[in-house]
């Protein structure tokens, strides 16, 4: 049984890097930058909806929209000031200045709200009343008698990744919008010569990974509450890694590397060592990127001689 | 090309920054010693105010403890200053919790002309900046740089806080003593020395009085987000008390995640716990029952206590922590050195220096976090902590 | 004397000019403490900056003429650091000369980090792009991991190790040098500047030699070609692996430096946020352009010093300044600008 709540533990863990990974693939697999930021985007978000669901008393579905919404302007924002004038310059110089983008939104961060952590509401409970009349609060399922534990936070991260997942995979395939995007990503001097707005389509990525990263946020700090301005470059780079790990570029691949991502993590921790888990989780990425150069369900290029 | 560019273009910035810099010798001491706005004090004249300067994370991860002391000091310093007598400018610079840059800081404030240290707020820091006021010769006193290696072969650098091995056995006698628990788990920080300090020399306190220590686990920066593994493991060993060496924004996540497993042993925390009834938003019922030993409560009713936390939350809208008490306490304790020193501010730093070690060795001081402070020659502070306990949202006294 | 430079190739005068500028500016600098005009910030400033400098071309040498992108670079430098250091404190009763026991020190670092950077590169080597970077932040943090859990000590019987806990039993004569998360404290401050220049000197030789060679050009054909200069007969794995185990070395010397300028030092310094840090000064000092390196390097440490008078602001700017910079160095405009102003240049885009 305590296998089982491992399981569940890292599933839970995974299923956020998850849905970080998520906005990284998609920003990755069309701009072909790498976007340090995004974890910062997250802290962004996770504020947001602190602040309106704790300060303004505002319901918890409208704190998260509210959230999405100021994330996806902020990202279409920071693309336009800071990424678009550099589409023609070298990939290595958009890095750095997204790097630059991460450092301004963390300081940013910390002069607007304080360096004082606050803790998120969490939002996933069901409240009761019980037969003496007290207030119940229940934030997760019980199985076996109680052996086994699952919190409603998981059970809703879970289920939310899963249908960005589907919702993405749908939008790239089957939209106008989602087709452009997959026309860029393959090659862009070719999309634009069929009439697509390259710019216009890189600009909606971002946008879509921004709004995505708010609704990341919001998982994150209600999985695990405590959000300073530091609260996302950590699992920022986590993130990034199960992006790579599942194959950078694909939708399917992030969801699968950060699971797996997530689940490695507790298991090195549960049944090797507390202390050496991050050295484990990155021994066991560099094997499997040895094995599969490409990642778990990357896309093997083939090089043209 | 542009590499040429690129190079004449930072050769440009380099210089400007360097001209920066370089200004800085120029400046006379009042001038940059302006304190920013936000304080809206205004410095004394130039030469009739001690120079007091602190480095300390004001930005970056370990922000909230630099921070705090940056305001707890400069709250001391304003009133000391509006009283007449003795008179201080502070200056307090960025670190970022970080060796390299406190050092860059504490020059800074060297070129300032500083005349009193506050060290540096936190421990690895700190241990970084007392090599540099020990071969200066410029007295430190650290609000809350806990770690041996501070103060070790320093005969000019004195602690505020308690050493973390003090704490790490006073917490195991005190468990011990009080029957608190039986069998222990341990969950440290394993990249933080304030947590490693206290852990170590607890193992060692709790081997002696025949504590059992049946779990023993640890986190880093990169995975403090999840504590399930370290919770399960303590709760399959039959832990009947945590011992949490941490700051409070992890313990925060551990009370939170040992509530949502429904797992309820007795929490013992050290003086990093406190502060975790002030963050915005904790539900102070997951705190309830927690014990821990501290040096400040900013629940106190004492008058000093209540002047101090008021007047730190008309100013900056928070609770004090202990960090900001520390401070607070390193001005007055100053304060009354100097005063009883007979101490002016034309001296150089080194005739301080000398005047402090004197002052130092031979005084007590009461203030916000404990009452007949001395400090013996190695610059420890001997201050008993309080065993507090949290019921209600608020700390109750334990004995 | 112009007519003889303007005779020699173009990258030779380029390398005669960084090293004239790095000789000019540490005349400058030395003399400017000579005579006490220098204040004690920029002064303190000086071995770190040195030590990124090195940082900073050693990793050009991997980014900018190898070609692959290196995300952690801080990781040599830790080995070099912790095992520099301690070297260097073993050998205190030994080598009483302090900056011979740093010149030992930094060998024995640079061996341990080139080391470090063979077991690494066979791995990494084989890799390609952004896979190749996640690879190496991997192994950056692995080394932070184990750097954070290892305990060295030293008594009558010898070296003892262990590793995730203190196990080295050390008899009473027994000092514990490397204690986990605490680092190695009480470190002698043993680095001075002139160490520094000169390790700055053997670098950019050391580089600037590489470059130049055979073996050089081979590195840079595998950089624009792979398979061009494997189908001529360039042995691409050993000419990667010479690229990336000097560059390791030279990081692992700098390490050794930065070190010993400190009381103290813990293995989470050297975590990502150093290596992306050393990243930043080798992309604005331009791909595989050293002297570039060197001035973005000792820019970049200075300017958040310079910036302190916007007190809480400071790391706002920073970042400010960072994207402005980035942006105005990929502007278009102002490189076609630049192109006209100086019309004997060749254009030629830069491949990354």
């Amino acid at each position: 049984m305590t296998f089982l709540n491992f399981l569940i533990s890292g599933i839970s863990l995974g299923s956020i890097y998850a849905i970080i990974a998520l906005g990284y693939t998609m920003v990755y697999g069309i701009a072909k930058m790498l976007n340090f930021a995004h974890g910062d985007v997250i802290m962004v978000g996770a504020y947001i909806c602190f602040y309106a669901v704790s300060r303004y008393s505002m319901p918890p579905l409208v704190g998260v929209l509210l959230a999405m919404l100021v994330c996806t302007v902020l990202g279409i924002v920071v693309e336009r000031l800071a990424y678009k004038p550099l589409r023609a310059a070298p990939s290595l110089a958009v890095l750095i200045t997204a790097i630059g983008v991460s450092y301004f939104l963390q300081n940013a961060a910390l002069l607007l709200w304080s360096s004082n952590p606050k803790v998120f509401p969490n939002a996933f409970v069901l409240k009761s009343v019980d037969a003496e009349g007290n207030e119940v609060v229940k934030n997760g399922v019980e199985l076996f008698a109680g052996q086994l534990k699952i919190s409603y936070v998981t059970l809703a991260t879970i289920l939310i990744c899963i249908i960005i997942m589907l919702a993405l995979t749908w939008f790239t395939s089957k939209t106008k919008m989602g087709k452009a995007m997959r026309a860029c990503s393959e090659d862009k001097g070719a999309a634009q010569l069929m009439g697509i707005n390259v710019n216009a389509t890189i600009s909606m990525t971002f946008a879509i990974g921004s709004g995505l990263a708010a609704v990341a946020g919001v998982l994150l700090c209600s999985a695990y509450p405590t959000l300073v301005p530091t609260t996302g470059s950590m699992p920022g780079i986590k993130a990034f890694t199960a992006a790579v790990f599942g194959g950078i570029g694909s939708i399917p691949g992030a969801l699968l590397g950060g699971l797996l991502l997530g689940v490695i993590e507790i298991f090195a921790k549960a049944y090797i060592s507390t202390q050496l888990s991050d050295a484990i989780v990155f021994a066991v990425l560099i094997v499997v990127l040895l094995v599969k150069p490409a990642g778990l369900l990357g896309k093997q290029i083939r090089e043209k001689v | 090309m542009k590499k040429k560019f690129l190079s004449l273009l930072l050769a440009m910035v380099m210089v400007l920054s360097l001209a920066a810099c370089g200004g800085d010798t120029e400046e006379t001491p009042a001038e940059s010693g302006e304190t920013p706005a936000e304080e809206g004090s205004e410095a004394p004249a130039e030469g009739t105010a001690f120079l007091l300067g602190g480095t300390g994370p004001l930005t970056g991860g370990a922000a909230i403890y630099g921070n705090a002391a940056y305001r707890g000091a400069q709250i001391a310093v304003d009133e000391i200053n509006a009283m007449g007598g003795v008179q201080f400018d502070l200056r307090y610079e960025d670190d970022q919790h970080d060796a390299e840059k406190a050092v860059n800081a504490y020059n800074v404030l060297k070129d300032w002309g500083m005349q009193l240290s506050l060290g540096s707020v936190t421990s690895k820091p700190c241990e970084a900046t007392a090599a540099e006021t020990y071969a200066d010769r410029i007295f430190a006193l650290t609000p809350s740089a806990s770690s041996t290696a501070t103060t070790e072969g320093k005969d000019n650098m004195f602690q505020m806080c308690f050493m973390d091995p003090n704490q790490g056995s006073a917490s195991a006698t005190y468990i011990s003593e009080k029957g608190l628990g039986t069998k222990v788990a341990i969950i440290w920080k394993n990249d933080d020395v304030y947590s490693k300090g206290i852990h170590d020399t607890f193992v060692a306190e709790a081997a002696e009085l025949n504590l059992a220590i049946v779990s023993d686990t640890t986190f880093a920066d990169g995975n403090d987000t999840d504590f399930s593994v370290q919770l399960a493991d303590a709760q399959a060993n039959d832990a009947d008390l945590v011992f949490l060496p941490m700051y409070y924004q992890p313990a925060s996540l551990i009370l939170s995640q040992a509530n949502s497993m429904g797992y309820n042993p007795k929490w013992f925390g050290v003086d990093g716990m406190d502060g975790i009834l002030t963050m915005e938003g904790f539900d102070p019922a997951l705190a309830e029952g927690v014990m821990l030993l501290t040096p400040f409560n900013a629940d106190a009713t004492d008058d000093k206590t209540v002047a101090f936390v008021t007047e730190y939350q008309d100013r900056y809208g928070e609770t004090p922590n202990q960090f900001a008490a520390d401070a607070y306490d390193c001005v007055y304790a100053y304060k009354q050195a100097l005063e009883a020193a007979g101490a002016t501010p034309d001296m150089t730093a080194e005739e301080l220096c000398d005047l402090m070690i004197q002052q130092f060795t031979s005084m007590t001081f009461d203030g916000l976090t404990g009452e007949g402070m001395t400090w013996d020659a190695t610059g420890a502070v001997s201050k008993s902590p309080k065993g507090m306990v949290i019921e209600n949202g608020a700390y109750v006294g334990l004995d | 004397m112009a007519n003889k430079l303007s005779g020699l190739r173009k990258s030779t005068r380029r390398n005669f000019l960084t090293y004239a500028l790095v000789i000019l500016a540490f005349i400058v600098l030395q003399a400017l403490i000579t005579t006490g005009s220098i204040s004690s910030s920029l002064k303190g400033m000086l071995v770190p900056i040195c030590a990124y400098v090195v940082m900073a071309v050693s990793l050009n040498l991997t980014v900018g003429v190898l070609g692959e992108l290196s995300l952690g670079h801080a990781g040599f430098m830790s080995v070099g650091a912790f095992t520099g250091v301690a070297t260097a404190i073993l050998l205190q009763d030994v080598i009483p000369m302090a900056p011979l026991r740093l010149a030992v020190g930094m060998a024995v670092g640079a061996a341990f980090a080139a080391l470090a950077g063979f077991l690494i590169g066979i791995p990494v080597l084989r890799l390609k792009g952004d896979y190749l970077a996640i690879v190496t932040l991997a192994f950056g943090e692995i080394i932070k991991s184990i750097f954070n859990n290892l305990y060295m000590g030293v008594d009558s019987k010898g070296l003892h190790f262990s590793l995730l806990s203190d196990t080295t039993n050390l008899d009473e004569t027994g000092t514990l040098i490397i204690g986990g998360p605490m680092g190695i404290g009480g470190i002698q401050k043993i680095s001075t500047f002139a160490a520094g220049f000169v390790l700055v000197m053997i670098t950019l030789v050391v580089v600037f030699h590489l470059v130049g060679s055979r073996a050089g050009r081979a590195i840079m054909a595998i950089r624009d070609n792979r398979i061009a200069a494997e189908s001529v007969g360039v042995n691409v794995t050993k000419y990667k692996m010479m690229a990336f185990v000097t560059s390791a070395a030279l990081a692992g010397a700098a390490g050794t430096l930065f070190a010993a300028n400190y009381s103290t030092i813990v293995a989470n310094k050297f975590d990502f946020n150093t290596s992306i840090l050393v990243l930043v000064f080798v992309v604005l000092g331009g791909l595989g352009n050293m002297l570039g390196s060197i001035i973005a390097a000792a820019a970049l440490t200075i300017l958040p010093e310079a910036l302190r008078e916007f007190s809480d602001y400071r790391m706002l700017v920073y970042a400010i300044v960072l994207i402005l910079v980035m942006l105005a160095t990929n502007n278009p405009t102002l490189k076609s600008l630049l192109a006209r102003l100086r019309p004997g240049n060749r254009e030629k885009k830069e491949a990354v």
